[in-house]
């Protein structure tokens, strides 16, 4: 078992304007309207430290980085 | 053999049950049958695990689902063996407190749950609280049940937490369709559950209505034992509106029940089986459905309030203005884009439905022609 991360939003919280995909373009982009739509799995070691951000700079803190445990 | 239907609903003291009536379900393999079809077993486990005598069990009666009306039938016909199923519940998961989830709207059925009850014995009765769910379509989610319940809002909530974690009063909480009740009840007095099923067979069907099949009866059976349809159907809808749409041909030999709809990709759902006549138009009976779905969204998430509005609004021009290729183009990518982004699967299943039209009309919805809309779902 390693260590390994994936991002979730809360869809109540999040209300859509899309900051998290400017942080973000490689892991998250958004639909129609505005709202996110993430790459399925794990979150890949070097984009780490961008998801963090991601995760920090949400203005309703509806991102989460969530530890997974997937067996390598 | 017993059945859930058509059998006298006697009062009998309840059968003795100790924590091993789990592993009776197990071995029956129970599933849940207000739409999920998830085994029952495993539901009830992650509740004893957690219960310290102060479990909950909400007796999911709200049967919202337009077409179907199992549930009612059930609760009306057979209240004391859904109150059985939910008292012995109560025992092997040592809830204090049952509370009756019924349907604001199904008075028949709630008049004859609150008669059987008042001839139960007093410490029952004591544990039952009765609730009147709202009369929308997420109300009968188990969320939105728990958040009813608990604030008075019948919204889905974000899970985690589950409500076998916290759920009613923060207790953990089993939330249990009726017909399922009803079969746990079979199970702890006759030692095996009936393997039937109820349905609801609606739509283009000449004696529309509630019908206990065995399992391996095929739709078609089930068709003619309800005097047959109206006319040729064009397809049928199975599990409702969250359900799929198939080619009758398909439809007419597969089996009324769950793991064999689900070696098909489908599934039984809720377990109404629809019949769209020939006669009726196949684009706007599913745009009439999706403006359906999209307004019963609880309009919390982006994806889902936006999503199915947008996939209703699609559909409608292609019913009223005839076909175009980019909305044929934008719906499928919709019906993708949507799935597992909201709090609860209500767009989930909305999609999943849109989709099926699309691949069983795909002719019918390239070639339509501007019509005026037909009636409403
Ligand atoms: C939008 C939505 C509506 C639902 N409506 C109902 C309902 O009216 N009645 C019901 O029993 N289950 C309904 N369900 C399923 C419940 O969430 C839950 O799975 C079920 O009550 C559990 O009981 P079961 O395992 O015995 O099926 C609904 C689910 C969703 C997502
Ligand atoms: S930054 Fe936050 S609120 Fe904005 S779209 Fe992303 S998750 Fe939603
Ligand atoms: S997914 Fe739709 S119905 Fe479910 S909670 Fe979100 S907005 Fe409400």
């Amino acid at each position: 078992m390693s260590k390994q991360f994936e991002l979730t939003v809360d869809r109540i919280k999040c209300d859509g304007r899309g900051l998290c995909a400017e942080l973000l373009p490689e892991l998250i982009r958004l639909d129609d309207w505005g709202y996110p739509i993430l790459a399925a799995g794990v979150v890949p070691e070097h984009l780490i430290p961008l998801a963090q951000r991601a995760v920090e700079d949400c203005p309703v803190l509806a991102i989460a980085l969530r530890r997974t445990h997937i067996k390598k | 053999m017993t059945r859930l239907l058509g059998t006298p609903d006697t009062l009998n003291p309840l059968p003795p049950v100790g924590a091993d009536f789990i592993d009776a379900i197990e071995r029956s393999r129970l599933m849940g049958r207000g739409g999920a079809a998830f085994p029952v077993a495993a539901k009830w486990r992650a509740v004893a695990q957690r219960s310290r005598g102060n479990a909950v069990i909400v007796v999911n009666g709200a049967e919202a689902e337009p077409q179907s009306k199992k549930d009612r039938v059930l609760m009306s016909e057979r209240p004391n063996l859904v109150l059985d199923g939910a008292f012995i519940a109560a025992r092997v998961l040592r809830a204090r407190n049952v509370i009756l989830y019924i349907g604001e709207r199904h008075d028949v059925a709630r008049n004859a749950m609150l008669r059987a009850l008042s001839v139960r014995s007093e410490p029952e009765r004591r544990m039952v609280t009765v609730s009147a769910a709202p009369a929308r379509y997420v109300a009968g989610a188990e969320a939105a049940a728990i958040h009813f319940l608990n604030e008075g809002i019948a919204t889905p909530t974000n899970v985690p937490p589950y409500p076998f974690e916290r759920g009613v009063g923060g207790a953990p909480t089993l939330v249990q369709n009726v017909e399922t009740l009803a079969h746990v009840a079979l199970l702890a007095r006759t030692g095996e559950t009936p393997r039937t099923v109820l349905v609801t067979l609606a739509g283009g069907i000449k004696k529309p209505g509630v019908l206990e099949v065995d399992a391996q009866t095929t739709i078609g059976e089930a068709v003619l034992r309800t005097g047959g349809a109206t006319e040729a159907p064009r397809a049928i809808l199975i599990g409702g509106y969250f359900g799929h749409w198939v080619e009758p041909e398909q439809a007419w030999d597969l089996a009324l029940e769950a793991e064999s709809m689900r070696r098909h990709g489908l599934g039984l759902g809720c377990g109404v089986v629809g019949l769209l006549p020939v006669s009726r138009c196949p684009v706007c009976e599913t745009a009439a459905i999706m403006r359906y779905l999209a307004g019963e969204s609880s309009a919390q998430c982006g994806p889902c309030f936006f999503g199915l509005r947008a996939l209703a609004d699609a559909c409608t021009r292609i019913a009223q203005r005839g076909s175009n290729p980019e909305d044929l183009t934008r719906m499928q990518r919709w019906a993708v884009e949507v799935r597992t982004r909201g709090a609860c699967r209500h767009p989930d299943g909305a999609a999943m439905f849109l989709s099926s039209s699309l691949q069983v009309f795909a002719q019918e919805f390239a070639s339509h022609r501007a019509h005026n809309l037909g009636r409403t779902a």
